[in-house]
């Protein structure tokens, strides 16, 4: 049932926050020497990147970020934000996205899973937002749609972002990863689902893949912590974007599935040190979740840009005036739309480094 | 043949749970079970020919219920209980006098897990009881409760204490619970993906509960528990579950109360004949096709705050919108009704079918 693509459908972006990529580079190798990669350093990074040979890529610096972006924008494209720019930038179909500190991680047989191509699976199969298939993805070999399941639902519809996971070091909050300091994720659940409509998720961009053609405008790098560091405990810029994704695709009839592939997150990082800076993230989700709970879009608007729009203005009415940090995220929403309009859709290409 | 494998230090809630079997033909599969379901009470409910005597292993503490009982407990209001068909578990539910249900079909056994283990569905099942669900927001670890689990990045405080849970859902292993189409295409598909994970079904979305595997708290749900008019003299079969499902999940919604899915497994070892399921299905598998935008788009209004209360105001509803679908519809909101009046005659109102406030539904 699914798809068969092209591998020049396909571009893997990495944000680069660490410049020695190549251990990183040389063991995700087998899965990606076969598609063209863009990697963005993080105009934070003073060093020089380190990236083995062999690869077919793109490297783009503050340099290219300043030349493409100008000034004249509120978007930061730094630290885990600067893989934006490379959705930006891309010209491909399929776009996938790991950060630089995972590796290919292995299944319960001990085989090396092949993430890439399970993204890759994963959007070429529909996805089934409206009723639960309790067996799990329906279009799974040995699988099928349960007895119950509405025979007008089969087709299911197009699914437009892959959420994947994390064994070893699992996306948890600073205060949970310090409260349990030794906890590491063991338990490969083998199954992808479909995300029902009108339900969100923490949509965790460590290992995510999107159809840039269908939603790629509404992966927005818009909210900044004041705090926002360098660890993803400092963080809330995916969670966020990944509510607006969701809401978007709700609006549109299209899928959002989570589940394989698993990726092995290494350790780093302190959580006891990030709780002081990214404690900010945990207290704003709670006014983020009921709004996107709440957030209705028009009928009118039936694009992926108009909806964002739509969601920018519906964030700087209702969050504005709680945290200028939602002013912003406003700000910057409407900011990525001009440039996704003006930068995203053509065919020119920046250079390369 | 199961061995007693290493049995957590005592059964949980043996002098609160009750073990429904429908059956029309014998309990042997019950001797495989019989480590795991011997602390526990067990109500049979005897479908088919009352003059038939079903064997019960020796050990186990029971009692059965056949037609004859059926008809003499409940009087005329036997009309709600289905003849022919194992929807007439339900009236296990009604006439239990404990806090949790655990169903199971007479045609599954226990499972392994990957190393080997046998499964206790049953302690699973209790541990999903117990354990808070977290429907307002979906977790991509799944039970976050979970050793080794916890809530994701992103996931908001406020909701983390998560809401009781009415419903645990297992699955199956070996035969999976196809309708007949399907069966019908795939007849040698087995079903051998262990997913490990159980997870809390979203707020809002309805799933097709399958009857075979099912663990509920009867104090907070089980009036929405009914099974529906199936098997003799009604025109569909292989429904029953699927509605008392839907119904179930509205109501659950609308009071803040948590379903979940997943393990346990068990070993579904019979594929009944894809024929006669067709001819069972038939019917369902075209009015399916009205009754989820019907189940999508029913509100409860607040003053319902019991589950009664929301089963009544369902059934109204589905007389409605749904008579005119087929005549059925109207017979069956009024059982829906006759089952609510049943139930609350044998469970007269105290604490049992308490008043629930609605959930917030944040």
């Amino acid at each position: 049932m699914s798809l068969a693509i092209k591998d020049d459908e396909v571009d893997i972006v990495i944000g680069a926050l660490r410049s020695d990529l190549t251990t990183f580079m040389n063991e995700w190798r087998p899965m990606f020497s076969r598609f063209h990669l863009i990697i963005v350093k993080d105009p934070d990074l003073k060093e020089e990147l380190k990236i083995p040979e062999g690869f077919n890529l793109d490297v783009y610096g503050k340099p290219d970020i300043d030349q493409v972006v100008g000034s004249s924008t509120s978007i930061l494209f730094s630290g885990y934000s600067c893989r934006y720019f490379g959705y930006l930038v891309s010209r491909k179909k399929y776009i996938i996205s790991v950060d630089d500190d995972c590796l290919p991680a292995r299944d319960p047989k001990g085989f090396l899973v092949d993430a890439v191509a399970q993204h890759i699976r994963n959007l070429t199969n529909p996805a089934t937002p409206f009723f639960f298939n309790t067996l799990y993805d329906p279009y799974a070999e040995g699988a099928d749609f349960v007895r119950g399941y509405p025979f007008s639902l089969r087709g299911g519809v197009k699914c437009a972002l892959s959420c994947g996971l994390w064994l070893n070091l699992a996306d948890h909050d600073a205060p949970t990863q310090a409260l349990k300091a030794r906890q590491r994720n063991s338990r490969y659940v083998d199954a992808v689902m479909t995300v029902p409509a009108g339900s969100l998720i923490p949509i965790s961009g460590i290992n995510i893949a999107f159809e840039r053609e269908a939603v790629g405008p509404a992966l927005v790098p818009a909210l900044k912590l004041a705090g926002e560091g360098k660890c993803r405990w400092e963080t809330m810029e995916d969670i966020w974007s990944g509510l607006c994704v969701k809401v978007v695709c709700d609006h549109l009839g299209l899928g959002v599935k989570t589940g394989l592939p698993y990726i092995w997150r290494t350790d780093r990082g302190d959580p006891i040190a990030s709780l002081k800076k990214e404690w900010e993230g945990v207290k704003l989700m709670e006014e983020v979740i009921p709004f996107f709970q709440s957030v209705r879009l028009p009928r009118e608007a039936t694009t992926v840009e108009e909806c964002i729009v739509e969601v920018a203005n519906a964030v700087k009415e209702r969050l504005g005036s709680m945290d200028p940090v939602f002013a912003r995220a406003s700000k910057a929403m409407l900011d990525w739309i001009k440039l996704w309009q003006s930068v995203g859709s053509s065919s020119s290409r920046s250079s390369a480094v | 043949m199961a061995e007693p494998s290493t049995i957590s230090p005592a059964p949980l809630l043996t002098d609160e749970l009750d073990i429904v079997i429908p059956t029309i033909r014998n309990l042997d599969f019950l001797e495989m079970w019989r480590p795991f379901f011997q602390p526990y009470h067990l109500i049979i409910v005897q479908d088919g020919d009352p003059s038939k005597t079903i064997k019960v292993p020796e050990g186990f503490d029971y009692e059965l219920y056949n037609r004859n009982d059926i008809n003499r407990i409940l009087g005329p209001k036997s009309s709600c209980i289905s003849f022919k068909d194992s929807a007439c578990r339900c009236f296990g539910y009604m006439v239990s006098k404990k806090k949790y249900i655990y169903t199971i079909d007479d045609d599954c056994f226990v499972a392994k897990d990957p190393s080997g283990k046998d499964i206790n569905a049953l302690e699973q099942h209790i541990k999903n009881l117990l354990c808070p669900s977290t429907p307002f927001f979906f977790n991509t670890l799944y039970d976050p409760y979970r050793a080794g689990a916890d809530f994701v990045r992103g996931y908001p405080f406020s909701l983390r204490e998560g809401v009781p849970t009415a419903v645990s859902h297992g699955l199956w292993l070996n035969i999976p619970d196809y309708d007949a189409p399907t069966q019908l295409v795939k007849p040698l598909e087995r079903n051998t993906r262990y997913v490990d994970a159980i997870m809390t079904i979203p707020k809002g979305t309805l799933f097709p509960m399958c009857g075979m595997n099912l663990a509920f708290n009867r104090e907070l749900i089980g009036p929405a528990m009914y099974f529906g008019l199936m098997g003799d003299g009604q025109p569909i079969g292989r429904y029953d579950d699927m509605w008392a499902g839907w119904c179930t999940k509205v109501i659950c919604d609308h009071l803040g109360l948590g379903v979940k899915t997943g393990l346990p497994y068990i070993w579904h070892s019979k594929a009944s004949n894809p024929f006669v399921n067709l001819k069972k299905e038939y019917k369902g598998i075209y009015w399916q096709e009205e009754l989820i935008p019907f189940f999508q788009s029913v509100t409860l209004p607040k003053d319902c705050t019991s589950v009664q209360k929301c089963y009544i105001e369902i059934s109204k509803q589905v007389k409605a919108k749904l008579g005119k679908v087929d005549d059925y519809f109207n017979k069956l909101a009024d059982a829906m009704v006759t089952w609510i009046e049943a139930w609350d005659e044998l469970n007269p109102s105290g604490a049992k079918s308490a008043e629930l406030s609605n959930g917030a539904s944040k």
